[in-house]
């Protein structure tokens, strides 16, 4: 029998969820024993190749290419799950949300004292993703079925998700491993 | 006087006349939630999370004195379900990051949602637009966490009886403002107070953030409320 497969990607985080799930020491080689990775930074295979059992997100959405990316992975996993505060939330990137996008780009673009005087642009190249009005969390995006909290979350919290997921049992969210920071 | 008989969720309980439903119910072993009561303080049942049933009728357990024979429902699953939708409101309608906020995992209303299992809210976020004062020498008030409970403004007083809180504008706009001239001239402890008086990390004492490591924090290991049900709560 072939085994359950798994993809991962990191929209608008910063890769600490993926380091959480490097964390989870020896049981790593369990896990190449109980998965196959499919797309996903770790293995960096690019597009989809096979329909996926579990897809983990790491990150919110800023722009249209995590939009798209998040699209792509709702199409082609059955499960999707949130991993951490950034994608269940927002995170840390949504701490400009209440701020109107114009001002946030003058702000890194035009009046910020590490700007170069001679370069005060705002990127606007054809090939850069449209950036949003504002970080969105994943579920408000896609549909979402399972959220794991924690920023990161913590390295037995994404094992006992990911297990229970691919072993077809429900998750045993007890009280240590819910925390939001 | 005599005790009054009452049950919680068919418990046999006895209580003392004029204690509330909480008090009562804590002196039993029974937590029942609250987040804008504060012990010693008048209540004012705003924030619905202690909300109980009583003969069909929701209540608010808080401020609603015992009444021989009564009969109160607490964790009925609709009942937690609407606490849990009340918390996942509070989240949506402010700016909650708990990762950078110097009160996690001291946190009355994020202890409240590990307990009820909060994993995403069911409402979508709000983003509102909030301000920070940080012009007093010892407190930072951070409106963006402030979940208007008033236990602030009900709590610390001047020397002279003033107020240092109140409460401005009214409904959606309400929002906390300091008094810059009584802040001014707050004591250690009355700062030490104002911050735990505050059930989130809106009133924070400033140069004390973080001293306290992750794991050994309030609610790190134990559910808020484990006191009162092991009757060891306050
Ligand atoms: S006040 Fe509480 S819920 Fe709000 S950000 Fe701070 S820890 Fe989280
Ligand atoms: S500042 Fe704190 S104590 Fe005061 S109303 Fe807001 S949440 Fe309540």
């Amino acid at each position: 029998m072939s085994k359950p497969v798994i993809a991962t990607a990191s929209l608008a985080g910063c890769f600490g969820c993926h380091m959480s799930l490097l964390d989870i020491d020896e049981r790593i080689l369990g896990l190449i024993d109980l998965v196959e990775f499919n797309k996903s930074p770790i293995d960096d295979i690019k597009t989809f190749t096979k329909p996926v059992d579990v897809g983990l997100i790491e990150g919110g959405c800023c722009n249209s290419e995590n939009v798209e990316v998040l699209r792509s992975f709702r199409k082609n996993c059955k499960v999707l799950v949130s991993v951490g505060e950034c994608a269940i939330m927002g995170g840390l990137p949504a701490m400009r949300n209440g701020i109107p996008i114009r001002e946030c780009l003058e702000e890194a673009y035009l009046n910020s004292p590490s700007v170069d005087p001679e370069d005060r642009t705002i990127p606007n190249d054809e090939d850069l993703p449209i950036i949003l009005d504002k970080v969105y969390p994943c579920h408000e995006v896609v549909k979402i079925d399972h959220f794991l909290p924690g920023c990161p979350p913590s390295a037995d919290l994404i094992w006992e998700a990911v297990t229970a997921l691919v072993e077809g049992r429900p998750l045993q969210l007890t009280y240590d491993l819910i925390k939001f920071d | 006087m005599n005790d009054v008989r009452f049950m919680i969720d068919g418990k046999e309980c006895l209580g003392k006349p004029g204690q509330t439903i909480v008090e009562a119910a804590k002196a039993n072993g029974v937590y029942i939630p609250v987040l804008c009561h504060f012990e010693g303080l008048k209540p004012v049942g705003s924030c619905r999370i202690c909300t109980v049933r009583v003969g069909g009728r929701f209540m608010a357990a808080c401020t609603q004195p015992l009444i021989e024979g009564m009969a109160v429902e607490n964790t009925a699953p609709d009942l937690e379900d609407m606490r849990k939708s009340l918390i996942e409101m509070l989240f949506v309608e402010g700016n909650h990051l708990c990762p950078s906020c110097e009160k996690s995992g001291n946190c009355e209303l994020q202890a409240l949602a590990y307990r009820y299992q909060v994993l995403a809210p069911r409402f979508p976020y709000l983003w509102p637009r909030r301000d920070i004062d940080a012009s007093a020498p010892l407190l930072m008030l951070d409106g963006n966490r402030c979940i208007q409970c008033l236990r602030c403004v009900r709590a610390c007083r001047a020397k002279d009886g003033r107020k240092v809180f109140a409460a401005v504008d009214r409904s959606r706009r309400v929002k906390i403002e300091v008094d810059k001239k009584l802040a001014a001239h707050l004591s250690e402890d009355q700062a030490r107070r104002a911050m735990d008086i505050c059930p989130v990390g809106a009133i924070l004492r400033k140069e004390t953030g973080f001293a306290v490591p992750i794991g050994r924090r309030k609610y790190d290991a134990v559910p808020i409320g484990s006191d009162v049900e092991k009757g060891t709560g306050r």
